[in-house]
């Protein structure tokens, strides 16, 4: 085993303050869908909406930082990414419980296995994006429906945005869980808390 | 020495003047009667006379304000018309509603809310001149009272109507103190509707002649409060009181523009603007749906009970010794009368709530009604979709009135009237009262009777509560809230998809259990090859 640094300072910055944002999205935008009454409607919206400013801000300083410091190729797949793919699958289904190696060792340049990439890039450039844009037609609609959209279009923005947030709390209870499976319990976290993990040789 | 204390005085001085200007209160002369009229009415010889009626002292009005009575003329307070734009005639004497249902046949009862003298049958006449009553509106002194069954003179000598006393009017002295309308002035007809203080409209009564700042804001009349009176809004000219639930503005497109009056009457967006929350933009969002008065009237009879019920096909019943029975409530206001059937009262009531866009229709005595149902006896026009409806808070008086069951129709009974002539009130036969009232209205009757159930929409206005105290988000985007029932239209934190969050649902629980039986076979596997391992 060898300890080796995979996480940049601002990577660990974006990834938490990403965590906590999301998180706090969907609670206060689960209020406002009416699920339950904890903070009041009132202040789950300002909140959500201020928050929603905040992801963006986010969004686009990791993007900015991706592409100046050239960590964007860390998503990128050189061969048959579909095999990598199931690979990886076929590890979580099956080799994980018979204590099979990692099918792909992290370091340095690579810290992501296939099914991360494909996923996080799934994330970053379409479920978060198109989850912001409707959420943003959902607030500035009237603006938009004086701009010629049909106002019946508020219902259908407002089924596809509740959609897109119940996938990503399906994404968030995954992932979670999913920090689990490093070589112990806790690796991952602890990598991505203090930037330094142990890796196979 | 003392040239340096100079340096230091006048700056200081000057400053201090300067404070002083700033924090100077600014300085309003006294209110007198000088302030607001040119003329002082006991100077005037033609009022300095032993008035004797009414009509008396219109006259002498009449030799100064020549066109008044030909204003008053042409209003709907003297017509009691209003023609609509369907040829439809509407108006207080023509309209059916579930009070006390018609005019015709009760002149003398209910026109002692007209602003005209004698109105007590067919035979009165809308031309003259000196039946316009000056001094209903413009009684200064608050001492003017029409007399409930005179219909519309006062109390022309000590008399007492129930158990109230009615003093005789002193003319003459009113005559000499006349003013502007107050809220008093309207109030005596408007605020007591339907037969008494805050019957009819839910959002009139007479806690508005002092109300506090939480009863009305606009018109709390407290130290520093806005103390506007009827007048204020419904800005009148030429006696044209604008203001009427036949033709109303339920969404104002001009926003500022007090007071001129391309709004009838002012309207919210009149002085507030189109975008009048300053510091929430989402609010301002809700205008071209919501009209203003459905947050910031969060409730109605605020003070004083309103009447939300009256049964009529209870009324009738005798005690043991033929005697007519009242029965009150805790509060007491009268929950059975032998007269009138059976009441209900609430204060502090949430209004129901419509989408309106101005459009108000009315049932007639003459529209065939579905009698299969309840029957409305006017309802408001509008749907979610159209550009022109908002979603409008109403009192809805609900109750059950004769109709004449074979033709479908409402009928007029004849309630008021001395005993024998078929008023109900005195001889409690709806056969006879209900053959009265249409034989003299020249109606057809087919002889049956029955009672139906029927609701009527009174939009709300007035009874603006401050800021701090309109509907939050919370009492309309809930489920159970204020808008539970109202349809047509996605309202967030109320409406979801059904198949959204089915989605929703296995998508959660899915992954949950996913990750717990994953966790589970880890757990196991694990296990197992330890044991393997140190076997």
């Amino acid at each position: 085993m060898r300890r080796v640094y995979l996480y940049a300072r601002f990577q660990r910055f974006w990834h938490w303050m990403q965590a906590i944002t999301i998180f706090s999205l969907l609670f206060t935008g689960l209020e406002v869908h009416g699920l339950f009454k904890l903070i009041g409607y009132e202040t789950a919206f300002h909140v959500h909406n201020f928050l929603a400013w905040g992801l963006v801000t986010f969004i686009v300083l990791a993007f900015f930082w991706y592409i100046t410091t050239g960590d964007f190729r860390q998503y990128l797949t050189e061969g048959n990414l579909i095999e990598k793919i199931m690979m990886q699958a076929r590890y979580y289904l099956i080799g994980i419980f018979k204590n099979e190696p990692h099918p792909f060792k992290k370091n340095e340049i690579s810290r992501l296995n296939p099914l991360q990439r494909i996923t996080y890039l799934m994330l970053t450039l379409v479920g978060l994006p198109l989850q912001i844009i409707v959420g943003f037609a959902y607030y500035y609609f009237n603006e938009l429906v004086a701009l010629g959209m049909p106002p019946s279009w508020m219902e259908p923005i407002a089924h596809l945005h509740t959609l897109l947030a119940y996938l990503l709390i399906g994404f968030v209870i995954m992932h979670v869980y999913m920090t689990t499976t490093g070589h112990t319990l806790t690796s991952n976290i602890k990598a991505m808390v203090t930037g330094w993990e142990e890796v196979e040789e | 020495m003392k040239k340096s204390l100079y340096r230091l005085l006048i700056p200081a001085l000057s400053l201090l003047f300067l404070f002083s200007a700033a924090v100077a209160e600014t300085f309003h002369p006294a209110v007198d009667s000088l302030m607001i009229s040119t003329a002082d009415h006991t100077k005037f010889d033609e009022l300095k006379k032993d008035f004797r009626s009414g009509p008396e002292v219109t006259e002498a009005c009449l030799r100064c304000h020549t066109e008044a009575a030909k204003q008053l003329h042409r209003t709907k307070h003297w017509t009691w018309d209003v023609p609509m734009k369907d040829g439809k005639m509407l108006g207080k004497s023509h309209v059916v509603n579930n009070f006390c249902i018609s005019v015709e046949s009760n002149e003398p009862r209910c026109t002692s809310c007209h602003i005209g003298y004698g109105w007590k049958d067919k035979t009165f006449d809308f031309t003259s001149e000196r039946n316009v009553d000056c001094l209903v509106c413009h009684d200064a002194t608050g001492t003017y009272r029409k007399y409930p069954s005179g219909a519309g003179h006062p109390a022309l000598v000590d008399t007492v109507f129930g158990k109230k006393p009615f003093p005789k009017s002193d003319l003459t002295y009113i005559a000499q103190h006349v003013g502007n309308p107050d809220r008093h002035n309207c109030g005596i007809c408007h605020f007591e509707g339907g037969g008494g203080d805050a019957v009819k409209h839910g959002d009139l009564d007479n806690s508005l002649l002092e109300p506090s700042e939480t009863l009305d804001v606009h018109m709390a009349s407290g130290k520093d409060e806005l103390n506007m009176t009827c007048i204020d809004c419904h800005k009148t000219e030429g006696h044209q009181v604008p203001g009427s639930r036949y033709e109303p503005t339920a969404r104002d497109v001009h926003g500022f523009d007090y007071p001129l009056p391309d709004d009838y009457p002012t309207t919210c967006g009149s002085c507030h603007g189109l975008e009048p929350h300053k510091n929430f933009k989402k609010l301002d969002d809700h205008i071209d749906k919501v009209a203003c008065q459905t947050c910031h009237i969060p409730a109605m009879a605020k003070e004083r009970s309103t009447k939300m019920w009256w049964d009529w096909s209870k009324a009738g019943q005798l005690d043991d010794k033929g005697k007519e029975i009242t029965r009150m409530d805790s509060t007491g206001h009268p929950v059975y009368m032998t007269k009138k059937g059976e009441f209900e009262w609430a204060r502090e009531v949430e209004p129901e709530y419509r989408w309106f866009n101005g459009e108000m229709n009315y049932v007639t005595f003459l529209t065939e009604i579905d009698d299969s149902g309840v029957v409305a006896i006017n309802h408001p026009d509008g749907e979610p979709g159209d550009s022109l409806s908002r979603i409008w808070p109403f009192k809805v008086h609900r109750g059950k009135q004769p109709y004449d069951s074979v033709l479908k129709r409402f009928v007029k009974p004849k309630l008021f009237g001395p005993k024998g002539s078929g008023a109900y009130w005195k001889d409690f036969d709806w056969r006879k009262s209900i053959e009265t009232g249409m034989a003299y209205a020249g109606m057809d009757y087919s002889g049956s009777y029955g009672f139906v159930e029927t609701e009527m929409y009174w939009p709300i206005s007035h009874m603006v509560s401050p800021k701090e105290d309109a509907l939050g988000c919370v009492d309309c985007h809930a489920r159970g809230g204020r808008l539970e029932k109202l349809g047509g239209f996605y309202l967030p934190g109320r409406d979801a998809s059904a198949f959204v969050e089915l989605i929703g649902l296995v998508v959660i629980l899915g992954s949950l259990v996913g990750v717990v039986a994953h966790a589970a076979m880890r757990y196991v596997a694990h296990k197992n090859m330890k044991q393997e391992g140190e076997a």
